[in-house]
């Protein structure tokens, strides 16, 4: 029987400063076990328990493109306190870490298949978006969705993450990317747009009809564009949403990630606006 | 069948070469499920234990694995305890948790390993309750003081000797396999009946849940919330001694200060503190009391109604006894199911 608290043996095999004040890092890691390594299958949106060995674990968004068998990315914003991001930040390449999952439920990209895909995102909650585009846009994948577009903002230029992949997705035909900031300086050399992303999305108007929007980004940006979302007309069922929680066991055990009935953990993170609305709103 | 009291010191000692017997026992100063190492030790005359049974099956504090940083890389093991246990003398409220937690621990996409060896090796031998306190509440959650579910035995006492109800195939097989019973007679059944009968007329009446989760349903913006759990003060105590909860704490403990080696540990948590939620970035979902307090109740009474089809509650009256508040869920549940419907609607 397998036991899910046990974490498979990680090595470090590549750590990468995403941001310019240093806080947020990608840490590639390869499978020590060749079995871990062959059962490995996600599906963007799924996260996993990164654990640093004495310090703990802590839930992450999986980074890396699911059709990226050998390795699975992480991207990780050290938190003030964090005894585990800290412990990550301070890791080297070669060091071995545990890791548990896939878990949760992920994207449900059968169904968005056929469909316009509308990706919004704020700050570091683009990690599984990175996820998400890259499995679309995949050669393999990219003829089962219509129109992609994509909205990025964060604070300033250089809190973008993923610099060299957005600057590869900019050159694309099939893919629609738009970049915003908030603030930016003359120094920036900034050519994308300013301005927060609910705004952004009001002027791109993308199309309802036939769409998914999936939207992942600091609370005040969701409170802020799912009214923009609902004026353009997405119905809450297409409307997807990750939402972060406090986890341990990843699995439905521990009991503190619950919304109402559900779990974020295992029933979600990935949750419709249609099934949001019907939980408390205690998150 | 029927075991006279003179045998049980040998019945319990029988076990010793086998299984680890845990009965009621008071160590220090805390009464709970402790091991045996003789049968005479066997003195407990109370009803429900403070600490409850859950700790047989899921210890207060155990170790997942171990880990070791070498040059090979790193070495996991993991720490079951398949060992067989005999629970003497378990209250019915108290087996009929077990059957809760195994929804959580068993009945999911994953299972928990731990909790599923220890479940499997454990038999469980159940004591009628002659004389239910005032505290006890388990008839208004579909339980009673003879109640069997869960047990592979159930004994009754008749003075002198006990009835023994054989409930299971592995009850059958034990009392098959064990020198000290004889059949019961007639009269003996009868006796337990009567027992059965004074202890359910002992039982206050039972309360009347049916329309406490269709208010839940719609009551989690009430303002009730913020009166009713005015007076907890967070202590957590409800939670720890519930027979039901099942939340945990996963945390490292390094051996070594240079994190080469150490454990992985679980340790019981509770939704009555802040931390139990409390994220990262300082944002905390159920900020406050209220927010906790109604945690509890929702879990017990709604949410696990709705996941699992039965309430997380057997009625044990720990929570009750317990409290240094005196905030009692019977009065709480009472209350509710006389809110007017649909007072908590909207978001």
């Amino acid at each position: 029987m397998k036991n899910p608290y046990l974490p498979m043996p990680m090595r470090i095999e590549r750590i990468g400063v995403e941001t310019s004040d240093g806080n947020i890092k990608t840490f590639t890691l390869s499978f020590i076990r060749d079995e871990d390594r062959q059962a490995f299958r996600f599906i963007p949106g799924q996260f996993a328990e990164v654990g640093v060995f004495g310090k703990g674990e802590a839930p992450f968004g999986i980074a890396s493109s699911p059709l990226e068998t050998e390795r699975v990315a992480f991207t990780v914003n050290k938190v003030p306190g964090g005894v585990v991001t800290t412990a990550l930040h301070a890791a080297r390449v070669g060091d071995i870490v545990g890791m548990r999952g896939p878990l949760g439920n992920g994207f449900p990209v059968r169904a968005m298949e056929g469909h316009d895909v509308v990706i919004i995102g704020g700050g570091f909650a683009f990690t599984i978006l990175r996820s998400l585009v890259a499995y679309l846009i995949h050669p393999s994948n990219r003829e089962c969705y219509g129109r992609i577009q994509v909205v990025y903002g964060a604070r300033e230029p250089g809190l973008l993450l993923y610099k060299d992949e957005l600057a590869a997705w900019q050159k694309r035909q099939d893919l629609e990317l738009t970049l915003t900031v908030d603030r930016c300086t003359a120094a920036d050399e900034w050519t994308g747009c300013v301005g927060v992303v609910p705004r952004i999305v009001e002027e791109i108007k993308p199309e309802a009809a036939k769409a998914f929007a999936v939207i992942c980004g600091p609370p005040v940006m969701i409170r802020f564009t799912l009214p923009v979302l609902e004026k353009l007309g997405f119905a809450p069922e297409r409307v997807l949403l990750s939402l972060e929680m406090r986890m341990k066991c990843g699995i439905g055990m521990c009991g503190r990630c619950n919304i109402g009935h559900k779990y974020v953990c295992k029933d979600g993170p990935v949750f419709t606006l249609a099934e949001l609305s019907e939980l408390p709103a205690e998150y | 069948m029927i075991i006279n009291k003179s045998d049980i010191a040998a019945f319990l000692d029988s076990f010793r070469d086998e299984y680890r017997v845990f009965a009621p026992a008071v160590a220090d100063g805390v009464s709970g499920y402790r091991i045996l190492t003789a049968g005479s030790e066997l003195t407990w005359q109370g009803l429900n234990t403070q600490r409850p049974p859950k700790e047989v099956l899921f210890p207060q504090s155990e170790r997942l694995y171990s880990y070791e940083i070498g040059a090979n890389g790193v070495q996991i093991s993991a720490h079951y305890d398949d060992r067989k246990k005999v629970v003497f003398g378990i209250r019915p409220c108290d087996a009929r948790s077990f059957h809760y937690l195994d929804y959580v621990f068993l009945g999911q996409e994953y299972q928990d390993v731990y909790y599923r060896k220890r479940r499997e090796n454990t038999l469980l031998i159940g004591m009628a309750c002659l004389e239910p306190a005032k505290t006890c509440f388990c008839t208004s959650l579909g339980g009673g003081p003879f109640a069997t579910d869960g047990l592979d035995l159930l004994w009754v006492d008749l003075g002198d000797r006990y009835l023994v109800q054989v409930l299971t195939p592995q009850g059958k097989a034990l009392v098959a396999s064990k020198p000290f019973f004889s059949p019961a007679s007639e009269a003996d059944y009868r006796a337990a009946a009567a027992a059965e009968a004074r202890a359910r007329a002992q039982m206050l009446p039972a309360l009347d849940l049916s329309r406490v989760k269709p208010w839940l349903d719609a009551g989690f913006n009430a303002p009730f919330w913020e009166r009713v759990s005015e007076k907890c003060i967070g202590c957590a105590v409800c939670t720890y001694l519930c027979p039901t909860c099942h939340c945990f704490d996963l945390s490292d403990e390094a051996a070594t200060d240079r994190f080469l080696a150490g454990v992985r540990i679980r340790t019981w948590d509770t939704c009555a503190f802040p931390l139990f939620t409390l994220h990262a970035s300082g944002h905390n979902p159920r900020p406050t009391g209220k927010e906790r307090f109604r945690q509890r109740v929702m879990h017990k009474f709604c949410y696990f109604v709705q996941n699992w089809g039965e309430a997380a509650c057997v009625g044990c009256g720990r929570c009750v006894v317990n409290c240094p508040v005196n905030l009692d869920i019977r009065e709480v549940l009472a209350q509710i199911a006389v809110q007017d419907a649909g007072a908590g609607m909207g978001q």
